[in-house]
């Protein structure tokens, strides 16, 4: 506690020997408005509960004897799996295009910004419907000498110079369409989050490197992006959070495995839709709170001291490391 | 890489300024600077703020380029490469290979934060001359305890106070075993009681007989550690001479009228 020269004397006590002043006991402010919501939200909660236990539309006892099928099962596991290969191939692309983006090579740089402009322009679903279509612009994936059909003509011969090819429908699968689109999506949201994260970083801190004599890649990899890492973790938290619930979308390739197909199928067969979609709703609640918990552990152990010092301070002192 | 007769590795020239201009857009910062620094010597440069003296720190290694004249330092062309009369850029990875004999400390510090002190040290060893490890951790321990840092090699820069920052960018650059430290006003983000420290490690280094360039507002630090002194402004050397000449009598209006200010 300080205490003021100018604060004038207290009338009471004398200075010398002075008690602890009385712990202040005031009347509070009452807030007769919280008692008012708190009363009108109770009553909507319990006519809400009400609802869900006696409108039959639920259908509680159908949904339990469905949701939990095989085939839903199996469709929880590629939805996982799908949100899981798209971050993790959409991370890697971002990552590329972002440093594209930024290279001092004007054609890199356009190319990324391309890139970015059209995967962010379309749509996810129509860049998954279009994806699984592809098999009508190739029939085939073929490798080769590109414009084969111009240059063998040019040099008087016939046939073609394609070494290996495919059915385009053997390797397009409705999983891999689904994959592409929303990797090559979500690629593009990435690339903007770590071009985001790269300019985040203080120019002094190139400067610096620069200045011992690194290169840039060398720049990049130990300070830059270890530093970029704090701005690009938590919205990529997000990503994938979004990621999951778009994984719905894959439904309209078509991606039967998927598990909103797999719910939707059900209730259309059984002429239950309600109830199915309920289940829908009930399992990306609950993946998806089981994500944000990854989430908040994962941003707060990166917002607190500094974990990327850590790793490389256990690189530092490990002797082994990189 | 082609040496010039201009500070030839065996001549007694270190950094050879040869009507250097340099412009950010149609700004002129550098108007010709034509100076030699000398192995071993310790040229202060002083001059108001953009009179283009941190500008021209930051050409000697290259962290910009120069429009007109030469800039040799080591005996090495900085950024080119010189057949005939044509001049011909250097690769990134060249260039970077010319800073390598060239350590900088900057005003801001610029410390990596997230690396302890040890780590700051021994990074640039490490990643650019593949030292090993254990030989870096050996060279970076000692230069730390050299900037009187023995007990901080676990702190992280933002447990560091301004000075013992400052104090490890300066064995940061050491740690590069350098031949020409460039100090880019290293005390100028520092509160004054810390100055001293920083001065201090900055004068056993003089006397240990490296070639240091510095641009600062110190003027007792001029006239105590530096051999000569620069004082620049508009972008052109005003005057220049040992720090007692040029600090005690100053012969050219503007170094006065500077001078009056400052000291």
């Amino acid at each position: 506690m300080s205490t003021s020269a100018e604060s004038p004397p207290p009338a009471g006590p004398p200075p010398e020997g002075r008690r602890p002043p009385e712990t202040i006991k005031a009347v509070p402010v009452r807030h007769p408005g919280r008692w008012v919501a708190a009363a009108v939200i109770l009553l909507l909660a319990a006519m809400f509960v009400n609802m869900l236990l006696t409108n039959p539309a639920f259908d509680w006892a159908y949904m339990r004897s469905r949701a939990f099928l095989p085939n839903v099962l199996e469709g929880v596991r590629t939805t996982l799996l799908l949100t899981v290969l798209a971050m993790v191939i959409g991370v890697v692309i971002g990552v590329v295009v972002a440093i594209m983006r930024l290279s001092t090579n004007p054609i890199l740089s356009a190319t990324a910004w391309v890139y970015t402009w059209f995967f962010r322009a379309v749509p996810r679903l129509v860049l998954c419907v279009l994806f699984g279509n592809l098999g009508i612009l190739y029939r085939e994936l073929e490798f080769g000498v590109p414009f084969d059909n111009y240059l063998m003509p040019l040099f008087g011969m016939d046939g073609d110079l394609r070494f290996y090819s495919v059915d385009m429908n053997t390797v397009l699968t409705a999983f891999m369409a689904a994959l592409l689109g929303l990797a090559l999506s979500e690629g593009a949201y990435m690339s903007e989050i770590v071009r985001a994260g790269l300019q985040s970083v203080d120019k002094g801190q190139t400067e610096a490197a620069q200045a011992l004599g690194m290169n840039n890649t060398t720049v990049l990899r130990r300070i830059t992006l270890p530093q970029a890492l704090r701005v690009i973790v938590p919205p990529t938290g997000n990503e994938t959070v979004a990621m999951l619930k778009d994984t719905a979308l894959v439904a309209y390739v078509p991606l039967n495995t998927e598990l909103w197909f797999q719910l939707q199928a059900i209730g259309n067969r059984d002429f239950s839709i309600f109830p199915m979609l309920i289940a829908a709703c009930l399992y990306y609640l609950v993946i998806t709170s089981v994500f944000m918990v990854g989430q908040y552990f994962l941003e707060r152990s990166f917002s607190t001291n500094d974990p990327v010092a850590k790793i490389t301070a256990r690189q530092t002192a490990g002797g082994g490391g990189m | 890489m082609t040496d010039s007769p201009n500070g030839a590795p065996g001549s007694d020239a270190m950094v050879v300024a040869e009507d250097v201009h340099k412009s950010f857009g149609r700004l002129e910062v550098l108007r010709g600077i034509d100076l030699t620094v000398k192995r071993g010597e310790v040229m202060c440069v002083v001059g108001p703020s953009g009179s283009g003296k941190s500008t021209f720190l930051r050409c000697i290694n290259h962290l910009e380029k120069i429009n007109a004249g030469r800039l040799w330092v080591n005996g090495h062309l900085m950024g080119y490469r010189q057949k005939g009369s044509k001049l011909y850029e250097l690769r990134e990875q060249e260039v970077a290979a010319q800073r390598r004999e060239i350590g900088m400390v900057f005003q801001r510090f610029n410390l990596f934060p997230h690396m302890t002190a040890l780590a700051n040290v021994m990074e640039a060893p490490v990643q650019v001359r593949n030292v090993p490890r254990k030989l870096a951790r050996e060279r970076a321990t000692e230069l730390l305890a050299r900037v009187g840092l023995g007990d901080k090699h676990a702190h992280h820069p933002d447990q560091l106070s301004g000075g013992q920052q400052q104090r490890v960018a300066i064995a940061r650059a050491l740690a590069m075993e350098p031949a020409l430290m460039l100090f880019d006003e290293p005390t100028s983000a520092l509160d004054p009681e810390l100055v001293g420290e920083v001065l201090d490690t900055m004068k056993d280094l003089a006397r240990d007989g490296m070639t240091m360039v510095v641009v600062t507002h110190e003027m007792g630090f001029a006239r105590e550690v530096g051999d000569s002194l620069v004082f620049m402004d508009d972008g052109v050397v005003v005057e220049a001479g040992s720090p007692a000449q040029v600090l005690g009598s100053p012969q050219e209006e503007r170094t006065k009228a500077f001078l009056s200010k400052v000291l």
